[in-house]
């Protein structure tokens, strides 16, 4: 009887992007399919101190969420290309995952929460296809044990010992008060200082 | 044909790709595009671009009528804040083509009939008043739109309906009568006099026991939250009295009123609405909810009064608006700050008005909790220099009236105030509320800030919550979330189960299996045993503490920590766990190490629930259990017991779907059978399946009746502790001459409230056994009384 207005009623928030996961294992097709039907959202842009209990509360406002992995994303590329192994922490940040129950949830972190504050930075949200254990974001040890650490990327010369002994919160702990000017700091005071958006009131 | 791209670097929008499309259906999409578009933002003004479309669709009429016939029905349907910019494009096309503005009607009254079935009473009602400004345009004769209101208002007559379904046929006349009233009161005031009359009849006679449960404020001061018809009655009123001038509406078709008047009118068809059904579900009654008047907005444009019909009409037209575009937050905020006419409005009030007045809505909010907060964000965004201020003063003015706040919006509130400060470095001027260390900690305020202290320090860390806030504050601050371990420091060496805890703590740590730990746990001692019983099988509320406490200790790094250990150790938890008081004892236990972090208690008891380590009744006999008593008026408690109903709830859905799916599934296979020209063939291969399908479908109703059975035992556990708190409460207070609406009284009838308010859809069908076991005329009445508006809500 009527016509969707489909020109008006857009819901590009919640579109899937441009970027395409270049390690995953089949055809753009496929992975455009499981990206429309995806309750897990990537995370980007989070601060090297967020922590799973920040992520938990800030993407619970969509729904429940199912879990969540964060972990050291790949090294960025500096303006000399790759540089890695000297300091590898300097180039890294952190993101992660949040896995939704239902696909509604999902869609309105996307709408939502992408693009608004998490410990003070602005994070990003995208589709993603779903990790699994094993995915290239590296394998964490089968689920059960204790002393499992969060998911830790593969990627070429990392000293992963040395990145899993940073991710342990109380090393990271220390890590923050320790500010460090050769390392470009990540201490709380650049945090706080970086943030220039906002109205003045609030 | 592309979407809207969204340039800013902050926002989360994508920009979309471009079609490619044939001809016909590019003609189709442009002239649409071009109906969706008129009236935005122009270098033209509207009525050349209404001109120039009028043209354009006329000279499209003979190969499009079709599809213009449905864009314009739509647009009539979903941009009701454009009403008045396509009526007028109606009416010229109407001027051009009479037989057009014919079947046009025409298709409208099929629609309203279409949308009134499927129980779109919303959007009928914008069809109404669609077709009344279509009288203002000429297209519509208004004896004939007289005529269907007296057919709407007749429904007041019918017996033995719900109240909401005539006041329905009600409001949607008086909602009309600001676009329409003066030109209806010109041509037919006689019967205009009546219908009013009868209307005021009706709603002297209304039922409004339903009113205090939806009430955000109790106090009638500074603004009475007014029942939505009696307030839209009083606007009306004042309306009449100002002889129907109305200045606000924008009506394009006055500047063309020339070539418009040279039409001719179409009579509607007679309408008789649709007869009730058992299946017809109406909207609920609503309070309007104000909190700004002409003295808030200190300078410029005067805010209309609460009984004017202009600040309906702006109310309406912003609420369409959000309607329109929450899924797009930019294009929403960007729409609402460019309202037309906002330079004779303080329009930052009005909007935070209507935006704080949805997401306070009772029972709930017409779109998610998040959408709001994100939107106004994005509204301090857009207008940085005026807006933020606006909305400081509303949350001081609701801080200002937290006393008499209801708890469900409180807590709303809460959410909202905390996730907004987090995107704004938590800048807030504390010390402006130092007036809330002067009064008990259990007191609104004081609870209000505790509150929004705590959902702080879940999205930062508790050093930040220490550094945002004066010292006097102190007090609010919430505990740091650490671990109470009983068996941590050297004075609990000597407790009874200390050497247990080592044995325990040291097998989880060499990664023993599930068997094993359970043969370490036979060592516990059983303080309930008897000394020559030495079976050890039974209940144990030691092994429960040992094993869980030293558990979660081991594994309280994070969430992730935590969760891995109840997967790895599920069985043992399992078996633990198997009696009622195994169950409530799991919960104490959590409680009892993690009482200083409310939200990994939340995310182990919903981990616990979808593991089946405890059930959805345990965690509410564990709510309502003296242990929590001291918790009882705590948020994250409640949020924990919504959080527990939602997944019953949800659960109870799934099945029932499983279910509906298995039953398509059979009938397709005996339709297949049907129409299968070789039946033999068909038989041998479905037989099978069918028998299959039949037993699955068997299996699965036995499954949905025990999960309704569980989900109706859930409401009853609630229910019976609510009346039992309450009623001990009452008549304590009774006895001893003491005040009985304390500050722990009113959260405790408010949250009975609130079980009713957010699950009502659930609840409606136990309405029965609630009212036989629980809700019965012995009850006090100030506890039937919630019971009674309830019911109220949809009578």
């Amino acid at each position: 009887m009527s016509a969707k207005l489909s020109a008006l009623f857009s819901d590009s928030y919640i579109d899937v992007s441009q970027y395409r996961d270049q390690h995953f294992k089949g055809n753009r097709v496929d992975q455009e399919k499981l990206l429309k039907q995806s309750c897990t959202l990537y995370v980007g842009n989070l601060s090297f101190y967020t922590t799973e209990e920040q992520v938990y509360e800030l993407f619970s406002k969509s729904g429940d969420v199912k879990r969540i992995v964060i972990g050291l994303d790949k090294v960025k590329k500096t303006a000399c290309g790759f540089c890695f192994v000297e300091y590898p922490f300097l180039h890294c940040f952190l993101s992660g995952a949040v896995r939704y129950y239902t696909r509604v949830d999902a869609e309105n972190a996307m709408r939502f929460i992408n693009g608004t504050r998490l410990d003070d930075r602005i994070i990003r949200t995208d589709w993603d296809a779903g990790f699994k254990e094993g995915r290239q974001y590296g394998r964490g040890k089968s689920g059960g044990q204790v002393s499992r650490r969060p998911l830790v990327p593969q990627s070429g010369s990392f000293d992963r010992s040395l990145v899993r002994i940073l991710l342990l919160p109380q090393v990271r702990d220390e890590y923050r008060q320790d500010y460090d000017p050769a390392r470009g700091g990540y201490g709380k005071l650049t945090q706080l200082q970086r943030t220039s958006d906002g109205p003045r009131t609030f | 044909m592309s979407r809207r791209r969204h340039s800013d670097e902050n926002d989360g929008a994508q920009p979309h790709k471009r079609r490619r499309t044939s001809e016909p259906m590019e003609i189709e999409d442009r002239l649409e595009s071009l109906i969706c578009r008129v009236g935005e933002k122009s270098t033209s003004s509207l009525e050349s671009n209404l001109e120039g479309l009028a043209g354009v669709l006329e000279a499209d009429l003979p190969n499009y009528k079709t599809k213009i016939l449905r864009i314009l029905c739509s647009v009539a349907r979903m941009l009701p804040e454009k009403l008045t910019v396509y009526t007028t494009l109606v009416g010229l096309l109407n001027a051009r083509n009479y037989n057009f503005g014919g079947e046009f009607v025409e298709a409208m009254i099929r629609q309203l009939k279409e949308t009134l079935k499927s129980n779109l009473y919303t959007e009928a009602l914008y069809l109404v008043r669609f077709l009344c400004d279509l009288v203002n345009c000429h297209v519509i004769a208004a004896p004939s739109m007289v005529a269907m209101f007296e057919n709407f208002v007749s429904v007041t007559q019918e017996e033995d309906v719900p109240q909401v379904r005539c006041d329905w046929y009600v409001y949607t006349v008086l909602s009309s009568l600001p676009w329409v009233g003066k030109e209806l009161y010109e041509k037919k005031d006689v019967e205009m006099d009546r219908l009013l009359g009868q209307i005021e009849v009706y709603l002297k006679g209304r039922q409004k026991t339903h009113v205090p449960m939806l009430q955000v404020w109790t106090a009638e001061k500074p603004h009475p939250q007014e029942e939505y018809l009696d307030c839209l009655w009083a606007q009306v009123q004042k309306l009449k009295k100002d002889r129907w001038q109305e200045r606000h509406i924008l009506r394009p078709y006055i500047a063309f009123d020339s070539v418009l008047c040279e039409a001719l009118q179409h009579n509607l068809p007679p309408f008789t609405p649709p007869a009730h059904s058992h299946d017809a579900i109406y909207p609920m009654p609503r309070v309007v909810f104000r909190m700004f008047d002409y003295t808030d907005a200190p300078e410029g444009p005067v805010m209309p009064g609460s009984h004017s019909v202009e600040r309906y009409v702006i109310e309406e037209n912003l609420n369409c608006i959000i309607k329109s575009h929450w899924r797009e937050r930019k294009t929403c905020a960007a729409q609402l700050l460019s309202y037309p006419g906002k330079s004779k409005i303080p329009l930052n009030y009005h909007i935070v008005e209507v935006i704080f007045g949805q997401l306070f809505q009772l029972p709930s909010p017409p779109h998610i909790d998040v959408m709001y907060t994100t939107l106004l964000i994005e509204l301090c965004k857009l207008q940085p220099g005026s807006l933020p201020q606006v909305l400081a003063q509303a949350t001081e003015m609701m801080y200002m009236r937290l006393d008499t706040m209801n708890t469900t919006c409180i807590d709303r509130f809460i959410n909202w105030f905390s996730h907004h400060l987090s995107n704004f470095q938590f800048r807030w001027s504390w010390d402006d509320w130092a007036d809330c260390l002067t009064v008990d900690l259990d007191k609104p305020k004081p609870k209000f800030v505790r509150e929004v202290l705590e959902k702080s320090m879940r999205l930062s860390y508790h050093q930040r919550i220490v550094d945002i806030v004066p010292p006097s504050f102190s007090v609010l601050i919430p505990a740091e979330p650490i671990f109470q371990y009983k068996y941590g420091d050297e004075s609990s060496s000597s407790l009874l189960a200390y050497p247990v805890t080592i044995t325990v703590g040291n097998a989880i740590k060499n990664r023993a299996s599930n068997e094993e730990i359970l043969t370490v746990l036979r060592d516990v001692p059983n303080p309930n045993q008897e000394e020559d019983d030495d079976e050890g099988e039974g209940f144990n509320p030691l092994k429960i503490e040992v094993f869980l406490q030293t558990l979660l200790h081991l594994a309280a790094k994070s969430f992730s920590h935590s969760f891995s250990a109840l997967a790895k150790f599920h069985e043992v938890l399992k078996t633990l766990s198997d009696s009622d008081e195994g169950k409530l004892d799991v919960l104490r236990v959590v409680y009892d190490v993690w009482r200083n972090h409310p939200q990994m208690i939340s995310v182990l008891v919903d981990k616990m629930i979808r593991t089946q380590i405890v059930d959805c009744s345990a965690v509410a006999n564990w709510i309502f259990s003296s242990n929590m008593a001291h918790d009882f008026t705590r948020f994250y408690v409640w949020e924990i017991l919504h959080s527990t109903i939602r997944k019953m709830n949800k659960h109870v859905q799934k099945i029932q779907r499983e279910l509906e799916e298995a039953k398509e599934k059979l009938e397709k296979q005996h339709h297949k059978k049907r129409d299968s020209g070789d039946e033999e063939d068909m038989e041998k291969l479905s037989g099978d399946e069918e028998g299959q399908l039949e037993e699955q479908i068997e299996r699965l109703q036995e499954k949905v009746e025990s999960a309704q059975s569980e989900q109706k035992n859930l409401f009853l556990v609630i229910f019976q502790r609510f009346i039992m708190l309450l009623t001990e409460h009452l008549v304590r207070c009774e006895t001893s001459g003491m005040e009985f609406n304390t500050s722990w009284y009113k959260n405790c009838i408010e949250r009975l409230q609130q079980i009713f308010l957010m699950h009502h859809v659930t609840i409606q069908q136990y309405m029965g056994t609630l009212e036989n076991l629980l809700f019965t005329a012995e009850l006090d009445h100030h506890i039937l009384t919630v019971y009674q508006q309830f019911c109220a809500l949809q009578l």
